[in-house]
């Protein structure tokens, strides 16, 4: 059973340079890169080599910049916790955004009820923040900034670089979730001006449960983790070297091949915006015409759920994602959603659509074929579609 | 994450459409989680001749309102009139717990739509359709928190399993 993935924002496969060099990794019983013996040096050796290569996949300063974690959700934890608390005498105020990723809003939700103060600023339709709140949002007493770099529902980008130079200018930290940008974008750490910038592996290729947080030289951040002295005393533990060793080698052909999965998904998600009124109509697209992932596509579709669209198409073998508040735990519709604009019932409808570099044009036209049956049948269950067609 | 027949309810929908003049019409709503549900009936000889249904809603919301218009049809109206929740979980062999709620609006719906019959019987014009604004319980007496479904106290404002804030849905 062949099963067309249009869900790389939930989850990608491994590259097979990855899992070779993983599976050699395993075969090789490394150390401790702590350890000064020889095995430990070894060890070492190979965590900084893929320090390095991750450190050039974000134009790092230097490699040390690196910090390797368990994955985006421990990076963003650890910065936005570590700044707060290496902080707390300087001020106790945080600016964010409302189209944050749970990680960050959970973290900042955390400081709130240890009597840290925030504001976030809203969005406009297509979940971009305006760089002129954000300047406005920041006092004397604000610590960090944290906003992400691309929407894992609507596949927007925020104008990162003007916010940078704001908290430059204002000498605010700020905290940058790249968690769905890096190893699909080309991410500039120096370029966009930020102190602090989350990521993951998976988004590139590589495996789940390893990320990294770039801690530019000189920002003041508690660790996270508190232990022994490894990742340059930022984060306590023996590393995942495993993982790590993955992490490289998709950050290496991600670098490389930047340009041609980015023209590659790009076409695809253009012959899907193209075609897609050929199939359905009364959708409305949640993704920035301009700036957005090349990878992704938010629609809602009117008078159906998301779930229930969902599931029909995997009966046809495709896998999409869904931001219905049917299909989440909380049965509340995504927040993101509320943000841009959206009501209740067109939010329902939302379909995200992720391509990536395993994707061909017949994917887009049997997932485009499938939809067009999937939304006709539901739209003939719901009592909404009838009564808007009555009107 | 549902079970086959449930699935097979969401995949082959029973009852679905509109009566043309029906005898009664029940249209239940929750715009806080979007879903919606209007139910029609043709009553003959205080029977449930026919029953149509119209879903806007999850997997398990279509499945529910498919199921109950099974148990529902060729039913007396005093017999239908004790159709539950519970009786439409059961048949579909269960539901997550997250969506047990979507089986209260099945029959919520189907009883509106009974009352909607007996109005007309003796007269009464349509009733409004109810819109549930507010938090509402949704599995009986007990009250679950709908992050990680710990049973929580009534009123409690945080989740001390998920420690998640509850503010907003009590």
């Amino acid at each position: 059973m062949t099963i067309i993935n249009l869900d790389h924002i939930s989850s990608n496969p491994l590259l097979p340079e990855v899992k070779t060099a993983m599976i050699e990794a395993i075969q090789m019983d490394y150390a401790n890169p702590s350890s000064q013996h020889k095995k430990g040096e070894q060890a070492a050796d190979v965590l900084e080599s893929a320090r390095e290569s991750v450190a050039k996949l974000i134009n790092c300063a230097v490699a040390k910049e690196v910090v390797f974690t368990s994955g985006g959700t421990e990076s963003v934890n650890h910065a936005i916790k570590g700044v707060a608390m290496a902080n707390a005498e300087k001020g106790k105020h945080i600016v964010t955004s409302n189209i944050e990723h749970s990680a960050v809003i959970r973290s900042i939700r955390r400081l709130k009820s240890l009597g840290y103060k925030v504001t976030s600023v809203s969005v406009d339709e297509y979940g971009q923040v305006n760089p002129q709140d954000v300047a406005d949002a920041i006092t004397d007493d604000t610590i960090l900034v944290s906003i992400m770099h691309s929407n894992n529902v609507t596949g927007t980008i925020q104008p990162i670089e003007e916010i940078g130079k704001i908290t430059t200018e204002k000498k605010t930290i700020l905290h940058v979730d790249a968690v769905d940008s890096v190893g699909v974008v080309p991410i500039d750490v120096q370029a966009l001006g930020v102190n602090l910038l989350s990521f993951a592996a998976n988004p590139f290729y590589g495996p789940t449960g390893v990320g990294g947080l770039y801690i530019r030289r000189g920002t003041r951040i508690f660790p996270l983790l508190d232990g022994g002295v490894q990742e340059n005393n930022k984060r306590g533990g023996t590393e995942n070297l495993i993982g790590i060793i993955g992490m490289g080698v998709a950050a290496e052909l991600a670098r490389r091949n930047m340009d041609s999965r980015l023209l590659h998904t790009f076409k695809l998600k253009e012959k899907l915006l193209e075609e897609l009124p050929n199939y359905i109509d009364e959708y409305i697209v949640n993704t920035h015409p301009e700036f957005s992932l090349p990878n992704l596509l938010s629609i809602s579709i009117k008078y159906i759920e998301g779930e229930s669209v969902m599931l029909m198409l995997d009966d046809d073998n495709i896998a999409v994602s869904t931001r219905s508040a049917c299909a989440t735990g909380s049965l509340r519709a995504s927040h993101v959603l509320l943000s841009i604009g959206l009501s209740h019932a067109d939010a329902q409808g939302t379909l995200v659509i992720s391509l990536g570099i395993d994707n061909r044009q017949e994917d887009i036209m049997a997932f485009l074929k499938s939809l067009k049956k999937v939304v006709t049948t539901l739209r003939d269950i719901s009592p909404l579609y009838k009564k808007t067609s009555r009107v | 994450m549902y079970n086959k027949t449930v699935m097979d309810h969401f995949r082959n929908p029973r009852n679905v459409g509109v009566i043309e003049d029906p005898d009664g019409i029940g249209e239940v709503g929750n715009p806080l989680c979007g879903d919606m549900m209007t139910i029609y009936l043709k009553v003959e000889n205080e029977c449930i001749e026919d029953i149509k249904f119209q879903t806007f809603g999850c997997g398990s919301a279509i499945a529910v309102s498919s199921m109950l218009t099974e148990i529902a049809k060729g039913k007396t109206i005093e017999a239908a009139k004790r159709i539950t929740n519970k009786d439409v979980a059961k048949a579909l062999e269960g539901l997550p717990k997250n969506k047990l709620h979507c089986s209260n609006l099945g029959a919520d719906a189907l009883q509106m739509a009974i009352k909607d019959y007996e109005d007309r019987k003796i007269g009464k014009t349509r009733p409004a359709p109810k819109r549930v604004d507010k938090h509402e319980h949704s599995h009986g007496d007990k009250c679950y928190c709908p992050y990680c479904d710990i049973e929580i106290q009534e009123g409690a404002t945080f989740c001390d399993a998920c420690q998640s804030s509850l503010e907003e849905e009590h």
